[in-house]
């Protein structure tokens, strides 16, 4: 018997995402986000949290898929990571965040090779909830590339 | 060993009086006939003694007095203040520093130096009184002069035990008389009476003053700060201080003060000292800088719902907090920065150590001591520059003879300066040795196999040789440099602090090292402009003023950015087209002209708001690729605004604006 892991739920569309709680700091609510003019369109800005200036990625422009208008549901992931043994916080836009979740990493399954919507490298596995399946993120490699998560769109 | 609650105070006080000690020193060595230098220097020896003597350790206190007496000569003019009594008092800072350490347990103390220091004051000074020179052990204990006195502050608490209002107590009364001891400065009243006491007559004497109250209650006085004073209130005698830290006035043997001894007293932090200084831990400081992040943030929060809300009797408050946090976050910030001409000193010291050991001649210039850089800037650069330091003197600079050969001042020059430089700090360690020979630099990364053999090098790439790792020029091995720890080291220190290093050789001429340092958390003075609505600053240093744009004017140059500066054409550039935010502009817009390597650039922004100090964030890794700003700042709202990089902006332009000098 493994023992359970903590992630938190989040959704970008239809697609949900799991990353593990340990890497995050907060979830904020949405607030006014500072653009930084020439960034790559993915980077949507900075925020002020708590006195820090916190970098805010689109997660939706990141993964590659479409955009849309932020609601009342937005919600900004603070993570913290550490990249290239530098530590780092990062903010994530994401449309809505749902629970923390408990999963076995046992049920955590490795994606199918093919046919597969997400790149490989950037995900650790699909988890499922009821009958749903969840995108287990490998955050530090999905953080550290300049690339998006989807599949083919890597360059 | 001491106390620990006086040991923190005990140990700051000397390691202060230590600095100043060194700088004051340094400084009579150029002004050796300054009076108040002299007086100076006798004063942080003899509060020194006092100290010791206070805190129980024997061995400073009377080595201390040796040197008091040698200065107290020097101050009465018996004596003329030789290069060699500075020498000689400048080793007596060092076996200072070295008897603390004991005195510590940190580290075992040459006393044999002592001693030969104690032997050269007296030869230079022809000391003879009680002092034997000669003789390892007991040196006598100072004896206060008569002029002077121990003042204590106590830490008196008196706490009612019943009920207050049942007893006749009345706190004016013992007040009154505490007054007539000295000063009563009462921190609580009654029930929980406490107050700092100052006094030159002892503890019973404040015991006394609570002599018909003291049935009443529980009377607590505890010995803390004490210091000697120059004109005493008449005062009998010397009145012992704490029992168990009494060494003043009985001359006891060294060793015997020196073992267990002390105060048992806990000392109230406060402190007096010439500068009044407090010295306070990085972590109380960096906690307090979070906090005020967050009321920063609370503060907006606030002043979002009160203009939601408005309620009228709220608009006051609202506003005067936003502008007192203002100033507690400036305030706050500015903590952290110290003027790098306290690092400087110590340079003084090293470069007058190192060339008497190399048989150098040279004169260390520091400028810009003022500038103020981020205390862990300071500390974390220091070792960085002492390197770079101890190569300009070991391999840089040549010995009298040979400049004099080569048809130079004898003396060599080594300029340490620092500036602020935009959005940088800028520290030049200049001198005007021999220079690099990038001939040798070549041959002997050919040898060690850093570069191929023939390999074609520019000019300054044979020089950043030098900073690879394991490269060191020195034909012999010598004690100071070379060592293999080199200029890779400093490299990596500077680049770690986000900074970069650049260097300049002639040979024959001399060698320039530019460090420059970004001000991580620096305050510099921006000008805040808007821009569609979003905030930015521009780095104050660059402005040179701010002119309007009329539409007029902008069609006037055939679409060519150029514009009427005082007579002078000077392009510039539309930020908001740059920052990529639409094109379109209002009738009348702002242009900030900045100065960028010499040459004058307008920005064109929608508005210019006003001046505003502020704090560096940088940008971090995912913004690596923007070179347009330097870092972000938080704005009093809260708002984030970014702080432009004014190199990286009129680059980024490059060929698309006409350049600065298409314009005349």
């Amino acid at each position: 018997m493994t023992a359970l892991v903590s992630y938190l739920i989040f959704k970008l569309g239809d697609e949900q995402f799991a990353i593990p709680v340990a890497r995050v700091r907060e979830v904020l609510d949405l607030t006014e986000i500072t653009r930084v003019p020439t960034a790559p369109p993915y980077m949507r800005g900075v925020v002020n949290v708590r006195g820090s200036a916190i970098p805010v990625v689109d997660l939706r422009s990141k993964f590659g898929l479409p955009g849309t208008a932020d609601t009342v549901n937005t919600r900004i992931v603070v993570l913290e990571l550490e990249l290239d043994g530098e530590p780092v916080v990062v903010g994530g836009l994401a449309d809505s965040v749902h629970e923390v979740l408990e999963l076995d990493p046992a049920q955590i399954v490795e994606p199918p090779r093919i046919a597969m919507r997400w790149r490989a490298d950037m995900i650790d596995g699909l988890g499922k909830r009821g009958d749903q399946f969840l995108i287990v993120l490998d955050v530090g490699r999905v953080f550290a590339s300049d690339a998006t998560l989807l599949a083919g769109e890597s360059n | 060993m001491l106390a620990a609650s006086y040991l923190a105070t005990f140990v700051h006080e000397v390691e202060d009086l230590l600095e100043r000690i060194e700088s004051t020193t340094l400084e009579l060595e150029a002004r050796p006939n300054d009076p108040e230098l002299i007086h100076q220097l006798f004063r942080a020896f003899h509060t020194l003694k006092g100290s010791a003597g206070v805190a129980g350790v024997g061995t400073i206190a009377s080595f201390t007095h040796h040197v008091e007496t040698a200065m107290d000569k020097v101050r009465g003019g018996a004596i003329a203040l030789s290069p060699g009594l500075v020498s000689a008092v400048l080793e007596s800072k060092d076996h200072v520093a070295a008897l603390l350490e004991e005195a510590l347990g940190n580290a075992a103390c040459d006393h044999a130096r002592g001693d030969a220091i104690v032997a050269t004051l007296v030869a230079l000074t022809g000391e003879t009184a009680a002092a034997k020179p000669a003789e390892t052990k007991p040196a006598p204990l100072p004896q206060p002069e008569p002029a002077s006195v121990f003042e204590v502050q106590y830490l008196v608490t008196f706490t009612v035990t019943g009920d207050l209002t049942e007893l006749d107590i009345d706190a004016a009364a013992y007040e009154a008389e505490l007054a007539v001891l000295g000063t009563c400065e009462v921190l609580a009243p009654l029930p929980a009476w406490r107050a700092f006491v100052t006094t030159t007559r002892g503890e019973n004497a404040v015991r006394d003053a609570f002599l018909f109250v003291h049935n009443h209650g529980e009377l607590t006085v505890e010995a803390g700060l004490c210091m000697f004073v120059d004109d005493p209130e008449p005062a009998p005698a010397p009145v012992p201080v704490v029992e168990a830290a009494a060494p003043a006035p009985a001359p006891v043997p060294a060793a015997t003060v020196a073992a267990p001894a002390p105060a048992a007293a806990a000392a109230p932090a406060a402190r007096r000292t010439a500068d009044s200084t407090v010295r306070v831990s990085s972590e109380r400081l960096d906690q307090l800088v979070k906090l005020i992040g967050e009321l920063v943030i609370t503060q907006s929060r606030l002043e979002a719902a009160h203009l939601q809300r408005g309620l009228p009797e709220l608009a006051g408050p609202v506003e005067a907090m936003d502008r007192l946090i203002a100033d507690l976050r400036d305030g706050v910030l500015g903590l952290r920065m110290v003027p790098i001409g306290t690092m400087f000193t110590r340079f003084h010291r090293l470069v007058r150590d190192l060339t008497g050991e190399l048989a150098k001649d040279v004169e260390l210039i520091t400028e810009g001591d003022d500038t103020e850089l981020d205390k862990s800037v300071i500390d974390q650069l220091g070792d960085a520059l002492v390197h770079i330091l101890r190569n300009s003197l070991d391999h840089g600079l040549e010995t009298p003879d040979v400049r004099e050969a080569a048809g130079k001042r004898r003396t060599g020059t080594l300029r340490l300066s620092a500036a602020h430089e935009g959005t940088h700090v800028v520290i030049t360690i200049a001198d005007d040795g021999r220079g690099i020979d990038t001939a040798a630099v070549r041959r002997k990364a050919e040898e060690k196999g850093l570069i191929a053999p023939g390999e074609i090098l520019s000019e300054q790439e044979a020089l950043g040789l030098i900073m690879r790792p394991g490269f060191s020029t020195a034909a012999a091995v010598t004690q100071l440099s070379g060592r293999g720890v080199g200029m890779d080291v400093v490299k990596k220190t500077v680049e770690g602090l986000r900074g970069s290093l650049s260097l300049t050789s002639t040979v024959g001429a001399g060698t320039t090292i530019r460090l420059k340092l970004p001000l991580t958390l620096a305050i510099i003075d921006g000008l805040l402009v808007e821009i569609r609505g979003d905030r930015f600053i521009v780095p104050m240093a660059a402005v040179t003023e701010n002119l309007e744009l009329s539409a007029a004017e902008r069609r006037s140059n055939n679409g060519r950015n150029l514009v009427a500066v005082r007579g002078e054409m000077v392009p510039y550039i539309r930020l908001r087209e740059l920052f990529g935010l639409g094109d379109t502009h209002d009738a009348l817009e702002k242009i900030v002209v900045v100065t960028v390597d010499g040459q004058r650039v307008g920005l064109v922004v929608d508005r210019v708001i006003g001046n505003h100090q502020t704090v560096i964030q940088p940008l971090g890794r995912f913004y690596r690729g923007v070179d347009l700003f330097s870092g972000t700042t938080i704005l009093g709202d809260g708002r984030v605004a970014m702080i432009l990089d004014l190199a990286g902006t009129t680059r980024s332009v490059g060929s698309a604006a006409p350049g600065p000098h298409g314009a005349s």
